[in-house]
């Protein structure tokens, strides 16, 4: 076993090993010169962009997945984005994005002033937010967009004394906050959205000189800068406290690329450094990849990964190691030998019992090997010993074991994801199989799905999903319709809108039709057919889903798409769509609202428009011009009360008008009441007299507002004359209730005796004269107006001025006598 | 503060909380100081999910009232928008963020939409040029909001004008919403019922949204047994009816705004010794009522007739506590007294205030006007002299009374007659044109549109078979110890609680006659619940939903 050290190399207290990943098959004819190389984290792509002549090439460490002519301007800097996406910043500022696969998908602008000033520099970085561009452009400006798919550039403010690109830069992410830090010289800034701070690390040495190079992990939270004098200062980046270390190099030429190397939980960070010529054994120029854990060298004949060996690793693998886990291992290939020595070193491990840490650190080295065979041989010893153990949990042994069976399926050279254990929890399934199916390994996609148990919804239905939206890139419509629902289903959770998204992207209209109808979210349908200038269906999708938002949206829309002729067509035939617009019309745009109405012949509702729009105006021949529109819209919607109404409104008006004009009365837009009220109040009887009778006013109201206005001005004589002019609608009751209301018992007690029989009694009561309410009560032989009386008695006894004659036992007696 | 919501048989706690963590998550997104503008309509509901409190806590400095022209300086650095999905205040928000750049550049700004985020909306903003200004734009979801231990509300106020004056169906839309967020955190409701033609429309939402989160399914075992969706306009004539139970007699004659009264405070005024009441406050007295307070929780449903009674017992009890110091001996009795008293106290201010109430309220009730108002509301009820115009409503009519009242007797007879004669219903709309002014014809155009008021279309009036297979009214109501829901009227049987009760026991199907006469389809639909489920599922529960009504139909 000693050979698996051989690549190991001791640096302070830690070992690093360098791992053959893939043998590359690229075929370059001029090495990586001369070329822009970007490769995503994560045992990503490589895309490639050669300067001359022009051609990309995109590749998955081993297999090349296209090569595509260059037809755009110079590219200044390559990178990937989280969905495995070729991002290409050209020096015009425009950032053009290509797929897998080499098909162009969009591309958008970084502002633009960059157009004159021209892109000195970009960087592609990675953060919560998703994946990030910063430039740096010819009047030195910083820009930057923290996330590409939701595009939102922030220029930030002005580097004091920046002339051209600064010496070095790098993009930190902290705090929720992405900002940039920069070298000018000797001076370091740290550049935010708002200002630009001049910092100094801690415990750099003054004589160390500018600095030309920096870099920051891959977790952001180391620095390490490199000086013209060959000084390497590493430190936390968070503010720049804490150094950890610096060390003279004794290079003064700039490092051509300076990456992180260190693992979480890592014994000491440590920094890779890559000169030309020097660090590397082939004199070919290589490009550096920091990953979480390691870093990546890509050469132009072989890719490898150089990391810091796991502690466990170590520690099994270490000669002359007595960890648990090296004796468990020993004792297991004894017993692959069938000798007795087998025993005596499970024997020495029991003794110390570890033979569960023994186990546990042989499933562990497993994960970290990338070696298959030394997988098996951990395994099976930590499989040996498990059987010596009585309350071992299994769990992580079994989920090692498939975690490994997917990662080394990854691996194959034809896929070839160099995923690490590490990388690949960090990562988690969900992005690997996100990833697998970009690069359209369907197939594997869905057995591991399988393998891992992962619920539909999260896993077999994504990467159906997928497979439908590429497979139309082929066959006739109704057979990918076809295909794709036989395939596809029910399964939970499949967005069938995204399939069709996917149609239409290709230009099939028709397809993406089809399959929208498999869709069962209206909200997800709609916007779609918009797009496709579907808008009926689109119309009658919004309709059904009940949601007015949808409705109101596709509305708008139509509004603005189609002549006024077709949309109110299209509306009518839409009833929710039609009464909603009709509200929104209400809101912004009464004409329309008119328009409406008379394209629907709706009279009832034009003539209560033309009603609502009179009270709009201030000028009165123009109120009525509008009413009389009313009047004649109701009489052809046969609703002749309301023109009757509205008839008589008129007239009114006319005759307030009139009288405004004569008296200065002050009545118009006053109801006939409170005209007639107003009147009175004036002493203009013979109006109100005429508009009563021209009216029609019920006797009843007339009388009750005659009566009120006389006793309010207290014109008794006038009242008692208007009593006696015919007999009272109302009765005499009212008569002696309102006078009362005005404190004149005089006057009230004139009319007692005009009430009816029935009335008597609460007419004495009114007027407080218990005696009279007592007898008329006794005369009435009525029970409950008797309980009244007494009720009345009792509350005023002793202190009220009138008593009554007879005690309540008699009253009561007599009462019942009768 | 929010205990009440736990009392009862459902912990409609768990809803609250939900929102208010929303509400969190949502004030956190924006680091840093903030300051809410808020649409002064949402700031009622807003108040029985959170308290300000909970905003400072997020760094919530400043609090302004959504209106045009330029926001009101503040050092904070965001602000927020908390608003209803209108266009119109999309205008406002637009002149505001305007007028606010020329100012300060360093304010970010962003925008909570309640209940929905609205495409429309964004789509204005865009329009006017400042959907860019925006970092945040983001819906909070609040469609039923816990009011009471055992009431959920939407709090939606113009619903009822919505559904059936305008056959706007927003409001349909966010209670199939509300419902599936309620279906989220109590479990799937396995029955629905309904009745009207609106219950039938959220029903049928909520099975399509079902299906839309089809694969999601809910594991929650189901709290709710059965869902009850009834339309307001099955039942129209109960919220015309005067309310007599003491929380209804608040309402009618204060208004209960989420939860919150305001009185006249002549009454409440504190009367303290040596300190000669020079100056009574002026400001209305705001109270909270609601199931936390004990006194309340216990006379809120009863009959006002019953109230009386119930205070001087309380009034006995609390004083007779109060008398316990005097019994109290040892040190440790007399320790135990004082531990209760704040309790004691309190209780002691619940039952002035509610004293003082019940006071305002017996003024009105003992008046004849409020008498003679009622009876004619039970002629109506129990049939008599439906069909003529009512001598009654005339007076009132020539007396001025306040419109709203006459329009509710005249609805109220409508109802009870399906439809009034051509020649009364005239009568009465000439009077009211007359007196109250033309401009009602649109009043009175709404109310018939939404069927509040009608001709009679058929000679046969089915409000007298309905009240009888029903039992509407019950002469012996007992209003001190009631055995029967009809006590809430004094006699009247609420149409909606009878739909419910018969549907609880026998079922439905005994009055099939009766559900065809009252409008809209009547329907049963199940929802599948997940297997595993269904054994587990041992208490019964029933949730009534109502739409609530509003009366001011006004329109001008």
């Amino acid at each position: 076993m000693a050979f698996i050290t051989a690549n190991w190399n001791p640096l302070g207290e830690a070992f690093y090993r360098k791992t053959e990943l893939y043998e590359m098959c690229w075929t370059l004819r001029d090495g990586l010169r001369d070329s822009l190389v970007a490769a995503a984290p994560y045992g990503g792509p490589i895309g490639r962009n050669i300067i001359t002549p022009p051609v990309a090439v995109l590749s998955v460490s081993v297999t090349c997945l296209s090569v595509f002519q260059w037809k755009s301007g110079p590219v200044v800097q390559l990178g990937w984005t989280v969905s495995d996406e070729l991002l290409c910043v050209q020096e015009d500022g425009s950032v053009l994005i290509y797929d897998l696969f080499g098909s162009f998908k969009r591309h958008f602008s970084m502002g633009q002033e960059v157009v004159q000033s021209q892109v000195l520099e970009a960087k592609v970085f990675h953060s919560p937010y998703g994946t990030g561009i910063a430039i740096v452009t010819g009047s030195s400006r910083f820009t930057l967009a923290t996330n590409i798919d939701d595009l939102k550039l922030r220029r930030l403010p002005e580097v004091p004394g920046l002339q051209g690109k600064p010496s070095c830069w790098v993009v930190l992410t902290q705090d929720r906050q992405t900002k940039v830090l920069l070298s000018n010289g000797p001076e370091l800034y740290i550049l935010d959205n708002t200002s630009c701070t001049a910092v100094c690390p801690p415990g750099l040495s003054p004589q160390a000189g500018s600095i030309v190079h920096m870099s920051v992990s891959f977790s952001y939270k180391y620095l390490a800068l490199f000086t013209d004098t060959g000084h390497l200062w590493t430190g936390a980046s968070l503010y720049l406290q804490d150094k950890l270390s610096e060390v003279d190099t004794k290079k003064t030429t700039t490092p051509k690329q300076m990456v992180w190397c260190r693992r979480p939980k890592s014994q000491q960070p440590s920094v890779v450094l890559m000169w030309d010529r020097l660090l590397m054994v082939t004199g070919d120029p290589c490009v550096l990849v920091g990953e979480l854990d390691g870093v990546r060298i890509i050469s132009s004949v072989y890719q490898e990964l150089l990391q810091e060996v796991p502690l466990v690793c170590q520690d099994i693998f270490k000669i002359a190691s007595m960890a648990p886990g090296a004796l468990l291992l020993e004792a297991h290939r004894e017993y692959e030998k069938s000798s007795q020595k087998a025993d005596e070193y499970l024997r020495e491990i029991k003794e110390q019992s570890m033979l569960g840490e023994a186990v546990r650190q042989c499933v562990e080295a497993a994960s970290h090997e990338y070696d298959t065979s030394t997988q098996k041989s951990l395994l099976r010893a930590a499989s040996f010993g498990k059987c010596f153990l009585t309350d071992f949990n299994p769990d992580v042994f079994v989920s090692t074991c498939r975690e490994l069976r997917v990662l080394n399926a990854v691996r194959e050279s034809s896929v070839g994801m160099p995923l690490t254990h590490t990388q690949f929890k960090q990562m988690t399934l969900q992005v690997l199989i996100d990833r697998l199916v970009y690069r359209q390994f369907y197939q594997l996609a869905i057995e591991i799905c399988h393998y891992l148990k992962i619920p539909d919804y999260q896993g077999v239905s994504r990467v159906l999903k997928h497979w439908a939206s590429c497979k139309q890139k082929d066959l006739s419509d109704e057979s990918i319709a076809r295909a794709v629902c036989v395939k596809v289903g029910d399964s939970p959770g499949v967005s069938y809108s995204h399939i069709a998204a996917k149609a239409y992207e290709c230009g099939r209209t028709e397809l993406a039709i089809k399959l929208l109808d498999f869709e069962a979210r209206a909200g997800e349908q709609v916007p779609l057919l918009l797009k496709m200038k579907r808008s009926q269906l689109a119309l009658s999708k919004a309709v059904e889903s009940g949601d007015t938002d949808l409705v109101y949206t596709v509305v708008t829309y139509l509004k603005n798409e189609m002549n006024r002729g077709d949309f109110f067509m299209t509306l009518r035939n839409q009833p929710v769509a039609l009464s909603l617009y009709r509200q929104f019309c209400k809101l912004q745009e009464q004409d329309t609202l008119k328009d409406l109405y008379n394209q629907d012949d709706d009279h009832h509702e034009l003539a209560n428009y033309y009603v609502t729009a009179s009270y709009r105006e201030k000028r009165l021949d123009t109120r009525l011009s509008l009413l009389q529109s009313a009047v004649d819209e109701y009489n052809k919607a046969k609703n002749e009360f309301a023109a009757k109404a509205t008839e008589d409104e008129m007239r009114l008006l006319r005759f307030q008008r009139k009288l405004d004009d004569e008296k200065g009365a002050g009545l118009l837009g006053l109801s006939l009441q409170a005209t007639m009220e107003a009147l009175l109040a004036l002493g203009l009887h013979k109006q109100a007299e005429q508009l009563y009778r021209d009216f029609r006013v019920p006797d009843k109201r007339y009388w009750w507002l005659k009566l009120k206005s006389l006793a309010e001005k207290e014109e008794w004589e006038e009242l008692e004359k208007f009593s006696r002019s015919k007999k009272s609608p109302i009765g005499y009751l009212a008569f002696i209730e309102v006078c009362m209301k005005c404190n004149n018992k005089y006057e009230a007690k004139k009319y007692v005796s005009k009430v009816t029989p029935e009335q008597k009694v609460k007419a004495h009561l009114a007027i407080s004269d218990l005696e009279g309410a007592a007898d008329a009560a006794i005369e009435r032989r009525n029970d409950s107006e008797m309980g009244a009386v007494l009720s009345r008695c009792t509350t005023q006894d002793g202190s009220g001025p009138v008593k009554p004659k007879r005690p309540h036992s008699v009253a009561q007696k007599e009462c019942n006598k009768k | 503060m929010a205990a009440h919501l736990s009392y009862g048989r459902v912990n409609l706690n768990i809803l609250r909380e939900a929102a208010r963590k929303e509400l969190r998550e949502f004030l956190d997104k924006c680091a840093g100081s903030k300051a809410i503008v808020w649409d002064e309509y949402l700031t009622g509901p807003f108040g029985l999910i959170a308290q300000y409190s909970l905003l400072k806590e997020h760094e919530v400095e400043k609090m302004f009232t959504l209106k045009s022209g330029r926001l009101p300086s503040a050092e904070v650095k965001n602000i927020i928008f908390f608003v209803r999905p209108r266009l119109e205040l999309m205008d406002i928000i637009a002149e505001n963020v305007f007028r606010e750049d020329k100012l300060h550049s360093s304010r970010d700004f962003h925008i909570l939409f309640v209940p929905r985020r609205s495409l429309l909306c964004e789509q204005r903003l865009k329009e006017q040029g400042v959907l860019g200004s925006f970092i945040n734009i983001d819906e909070y979801i609040l469609d039923l909001i816990p009011y009471d231990g055992d009431l959920l509300s939407m709090e939606y106020e113009s619903a009822f004008r919505e559904c059936y004056l305008e056959n706007d169906q927003t409001s349909l839309y966010h209670t199939a919403k509300g419902l599936m967020t309620l279906q989220a955190l109590y479990g799937t409701i396995p029955q629905i019922y309904g009745k009207g033609e609106c219950a039938r429309h959220v029903a049928n939402m909520m099975l399509r949204m079902k299906r839309e989160f089809a694969g999601s399914q809910n594991q929650i075992l189901p709290v709710f047994d059965t869902l009850l969706l009834l339309d307001r306009n099955v039942d129209l004539l109960t919220p015309l009816a005067t309310q007599l139970t003491y929380e209804g007699l608040i309402d009618e004659i204060y208004g209960i705004s989420n939860g919150y009264v305001k009185l006249p405070p002549e009454k409440f005024a504190q009367k303290k010794q040596g300190e000669a009441s020079k100056d009574l406050p002026t400001e209305p007295k705001k109270l909270q009522l609601n199931s936390a307070e004990e006194l309340y929780a216990e006379i809120r449903d009863k009959n006002f007739n019953a109230v009386g009674a119930a205070l001087s017992k309380k009034a006995k009890i609390i004083s007779a506590a109060f008398e316990e110091r005097h019994n109290a001996k040892t040190v440790g009795e007399i320790k135990q007294f004082v531990s209760q008293l704040p309790h004691m106290q309190a209780a002691r201010s619940s039952l002035a205030n509610h004293t003082s109430i019940a006071e305002l309220i017996k003024d009105i009730t003992t008046s004849e006007a409020f008498f003679d108002n009622l009876t004619v509301e039970q002629e109506f009820m129990t049939g008599v002299d439906t069909d003529k115009v009512n001598i009654y409503i005339e007076d009132s009519i020539a007396q001025k009374d306040p419109l709203i009242k006459i329009l509710r007797l005249v609805c109220m007879q409508s109802v009870c007659n399906n439809g009034l004669k051509q020649k009364v219903l005239d009568y009465y709309k000439r009077e009211i044109l007359q007196t109250y002014g033309y401009e009602h014809i649109l009043t009175l155009n709404n109310l018939e549109k939404v069927g509040l008021l009608k001709p009679q279309t058929s000679s046969r009036n089915n409000y007298p078979t309905i009240r009888k297979t029903l039992k509407l009214w019950m002469e012996d109501a007992n209003e001190q110890n009631p055995n029967d829901i009809s006590y809430v009227y004094s006699g009247y049987a609420p149409l909606s609680i009878r739909l419910t009760q018969v549907l609880a026991r026998p079922g439905w199907r005994s009055i099939e006659e009766v559900l065809k006469m009252l409008p809209g389809p009547h329907f049963e639909e199940r929802q599948q619940l997940p297997a595993g489920l269904h054994k587990k599922r041992k208490d019964q529960y029933s949730l009534g939903l109502l739409f609530a009504l509003l009366l001011t139909t006004q329109n001008k």
